[in-house]
């Protein structure tokens, strides 16, 4: 009795010692324990959901990726500025136009910066916003089917950086230029940039029921390069902050002339000020040549428009309108606190993080308390406006997040980490590690009044040894860290599509009630259209041949084509009659020189095909819709150009 | 008496929620389909629980050869079994009325009971029956052919009631709002009966 009294306090000792030691664990670093647990924050048992959505930008890839936090599965490829032949996007009729600009159509492009709508400052899950950097350009995202709906050239642009973020309540949609350039465009020296080159600052409006983006004004700024940009909000909300470098106006080898200033500006816009003046008229209508694409949700289709004019602002004649505040060494980000009062400007050559103050900035505005001007636009006292200064966090600052609880992320590219410091305080409370060199970092809700903080994400430029290694060419990392506690806590790495410049996160809820499963068959309005079995039909017009053709599990109709003659344009117009979520049809036909189609159930695509050779030629279903699906299949017939082979068409029977 | 009464009114009334509310309803779940497709039937017709189940359910339906779900006015069931409904309902109200005024005595209800009752059970024998045509009546030109091991062809009836798997789909029939509120009803009209029983014994006595 009295042993097994022994071994019984022997054992509870053994035990409170496996429970300190594990107590011991939790405020270590690397323990098998750990890892564990980290593995369960992380996990999305199959079948459950993530609790938020990511949307990252596709970088040179031109698209966006939609992924799922914190398990950082990719969901979906959406093209927005490339040609997507996965779904026919830029290759098929309907959506050609969405890629055309005043230079012509252009399959790709430079996707950079996606926001997300918002209403009182909050995330509201309608639209997505994402600028193309090369051919500058807006697109609007739904988020309600999760495609490209609309997508606006910037005139007088050129390096569409400094966007595209959009105001409180999404009023407007900034775009801010990278480069200046001669404003109208015209051919003159190069050496003669300073002076005479212009950055233009674009307001795009965003109309509140449907989405749709006009141009409101451009704010003619000095030849400076606008490199990043955001919205005030709150007490600032009415402001615009653009951070700018290459104030020394350089137009060649920039990496030393443009770092010679100590310091170069954040340009504070008052957009409502301008707004103002432009309602009463101010400014002046410039003629500009720019695309105008909008994608109806209805028709399936696409329409270009030029717009052939833009109104233009002079910032001198607007008193009050526009300030430039000293800011160290060419600022890279331009990072607005959720209360509006703290202004980050990341000086990527500056060992220290600039904070300005909102309030400060507004009392030295009112006390005239000028060093100067630029241009005519006023210059603001570095110290006067100065909130505080986060005393050498790292090397090379990028952007910044906050979390909504008195705390700011901030990327440094150099150092290779993300540093959380206090507003207000200015002290460094945590730095972790990224691999390796972090561009952006997204905090979902991270731009808006109110961050939805727990996740923080970091998105890296370079990836080395970070996966199985596949050949030179690497997908970009990215860190999943948790930011509920005090210090942050990396959970997950993941590779991304592209190259991701910055994301836009939100918790799932709104936008995974409004998701769309089908297009109405119903609500269709394209005009070619094939509704039923019994539109199907195939017309001849001249050389051009329209084809109505409808899928259904597992056939089309028609599905034996005959008459078409070498040299037609065969339009071969799509419409999936499935009316059930997730049925999907492909078309292909052999010699195809585009793309395929993927079409949606409920909706029409259409393809051109031309053929070069007399033959019969198949045509097949290129999605697994059904069992039968190696079944979903057609021939058409092609003839001689001279021969006189009659329109005929059928299914289920032979054409006599 | 009139409490019966009362109870043998509210009892017949309680019918006419078939003209809002299904009688019968059959769900068919699979693994792709982790949203199941369904049917309401109502007295008048059958509808889909989602806008586009019975385009659906026809849609599979056509690689095993069955019939498409008839509309409203390929059975006559839908246009008699309103008239129907709505007359016992009536029938009901009479009756129920009639015992309060004392007019007619508690056995009324109970013969209105097993009137129903009658009529509910040929009308399950008919629904029975469609189901049998519906799952087994295939066309020869069937995509897909399936056969008991006895060689005959599988018949895809759905059950009654209760649940049932059809291949890659189970198949769940159970009786929906519409029925509920009828059975409800009809067990109120029983009750009343008794009711009614029991006063006119205590009157006796
Ligand atoms: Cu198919």
């Amino acid at each position: 009795m009295k042993n097994l009294l022994t071994s019984s306090i022997a054992m509870f000792v053994i035990l409170l010692g496996f429970t300190s030691c594990n107590n011991g664990n939790k405020s270590g670093s690397k323990s098998g324990a750990l890892a564990s647990n980290i593995a369960e924050k992380v996990y999305v048992a199959p079948g459950e959901y993530d609790s938020h959505y990511a949307f990252l930008s596709g970088g040179y890839s031109g698209n966006v990726t939609v992924y799922g936090l914190p398990s950082g599965r990719m969901f979906k490829e959406i093209p927005v500025f490339s040609q997507f032949p996965t779904s026919g996007y830029g290759y098929s009729e309907e959506t050609k136009p969405m890629l055309n600009t005043s230079h012509g159509f252009i399959p790709w492009g430079d996707a950079h910066h996606p926001d997300i709508s918002q209403s009182k400052g909050e995330l509201d899950g309608r639209w997505l916003f994402i600028n193309e950097n090369n051919t500058p350009r807006i697109a609007r995202l739904s988020l309600t089917t999760f495609e490209t709906e609309e997508i606006i050239e910037v005139p007088n642009s050129a390096g569409n950086h400094s966007s595209s973020f959009v105001t409180e309540n999404t009023e407007y949609v900034v775009a801010g230029t990278r480069f200046s350039v001669p404003i109208p465009q015209r051919d003159m020296p190069i050496k003669d940039y300073k002076g005479n080159f212009q950055g233009a600052l674009s307001f795009i409006s965003v109309a509140p029921e449907t989405g749709n983006m006009d141009i409101k004004f451009q704010v003619l700024m000095p030849g400076f390069n606008y490199d990043l940009s955001h919205p005030g909000r709150g007490k600032s909300h009415g402001w615009f902050f653009f951070t700018t470098y290459n104030t020394e106006e350089a137009n060649t080898l920039l990496e030393v002339n443009a770092s010679q200033n100590d310091k170069d500006f954040i340009a504070a816009i008052n957009w409502k000020k301008i707004e103002e003046y432009v309602n009463n008229g101010g400014g002046t209508m410039m003629p500009a040549n720019y695309a105008h694409n909008v994608y109806d949700e209805h028709t399936h289709t696409a329409t270009s428009t030029m717009k052939k004019e833009v109104r233009v602002v002079n910032p001198i004649e607007v008193p009050g309108a526009v300030y430039f505040i000293p800011t160290p060494k060419s600022p890279h980000g331009c990072d607005v606190d959720p209360s509006g009062e703290y202004i980050v400007g990341n000086g990527k050559l500056s060992a220290n993080l600039t904070v300005h103050s909102f309030t400060k900035m507004l009392d030295a505005i009112e006390n005239k308390k000028f060093a100067g001007e630029a241009y005519g636009i006023p210059i603001l006292n570095f110290e006067d406006v100065l909130a505080g200064v986060v005393e050498q966090p790292g090397l090379g600052p990028l952007h910044t997040e906050f979390d909504g609880k008195g705390n700011a992320y901030t990327t440094f590219f150099i150092s290779s980490e993300v540093v959380k410091w206090k507003l207000g305080t200015w002290e460094v409370v945590d730095r972790k590690p990224t691999y390796y060199s972090v561009g952006h970092l997204t905090i979902p809700g991270g731009n808006s009044g109110k961050p939805q903080g727990k996740y923080m994400f970091a998105m890296n430029k370079i990836t080395k040894d970070r996966y199985l290694p596949t050949g030179p060419e690497m997908e970009h990392s990215a860190q999943l860290y948790d930011i509920s506690g005090d210090k942050m806590e990396l959970l997950l790495d993941f590779p991304t599509h592209g190259e991701p410049h910055y994301a836009a996160a939100m918790e799932a809820g709104i936008i995974k009630a409004q998701s769309q499963k089908i297009y109405k068959l119903a609500d269709n309005k394209h005009p070619y259209a094939a509704k039923s079995d019994a539109d199907t039909k195939v017309v001849r017009d001249g050389k051009n041949v329209h084809i109505y053709l409808t899928t259904i599990r597992s056939h089309f109709s028609p599905d034996n084509i005959e008459g078409i003659k070498v040299g037609d344009k065969v339009y071969f117009h799509v419409t999936n009659l499935e009316q059930d979520f997730d049925v999907p049809h492909g078309f292909a036909v052999i010699g195809q020189n585009n793309s395929e189609l993927l079409v949606m159930p409920g909706q029409t695509k259409t393809s051109v095909w031309e053929p070069k050779q007399v033959g019969v030629w198949p045509f097949y279903c290129t999605d697994f819709c059904s069992a039968l699906h190696q079944e979903m299949q057609g021939y058409i017939r092609v003839s001689a150009a001279n021969s006189d082979t009659p329109i005929k068409w059928s299914l289920g029977e032979d054409i006599e | 008496m009139k409490k019966a009464s009362i109870i043998m009114i509210i009892g017949s009334l309680l019918l006419l929620g078939l003209f809002k509310f299904p009688l019968w309803n059959i769900m068919l779940g699979a693994p792709q389909y982790p949203d199941p497709l369904g049917m309401n039937i109502y007295i008048d017709g059958i509808k889909g629980v989602s806008e586009f189940d019975l385009q659906n359910i026809d849609g599979l339906n056509h690689y095993i050869g069955m019939k498409t779900i008839p509309k409203a006015d390929e059975m006559w069931e839908f246009s008699m079994f309103p008239k129907v409904i709505f007359g016992m309902a009536m029938l009901g109200v009479i009756i129920g009325l009639l015992g309060y005024f004392e007019k007619v005595s508690y056995k009324y209800f109970l013969g209105w009971f097993l009137f129903m009752s009658v009529l509910g059970i040929l009308g399950m024998y008919d629904f029975n029956n469609w189901l049998v045509d519906y799952g087994g009546n295939l066309d020869p030109h069937a995509i897909i052919k399936v056969t008991n091991a006895d060689g005959t062809p599988m018949s895809y009836k759905p059950p009654l009631i209760g649940f049932k798997k059809l291949l890659n789909f189970d198949v769940t029939s159970l009786p929906h709002t519409g029925g509920y509120l009828m059975f409800i009803g009809m067990s109120l009209t029983l009750v009343a009966f008794w009711l009614g029983r029991k006063t006119s014994l205590n009157k006796k006595t």
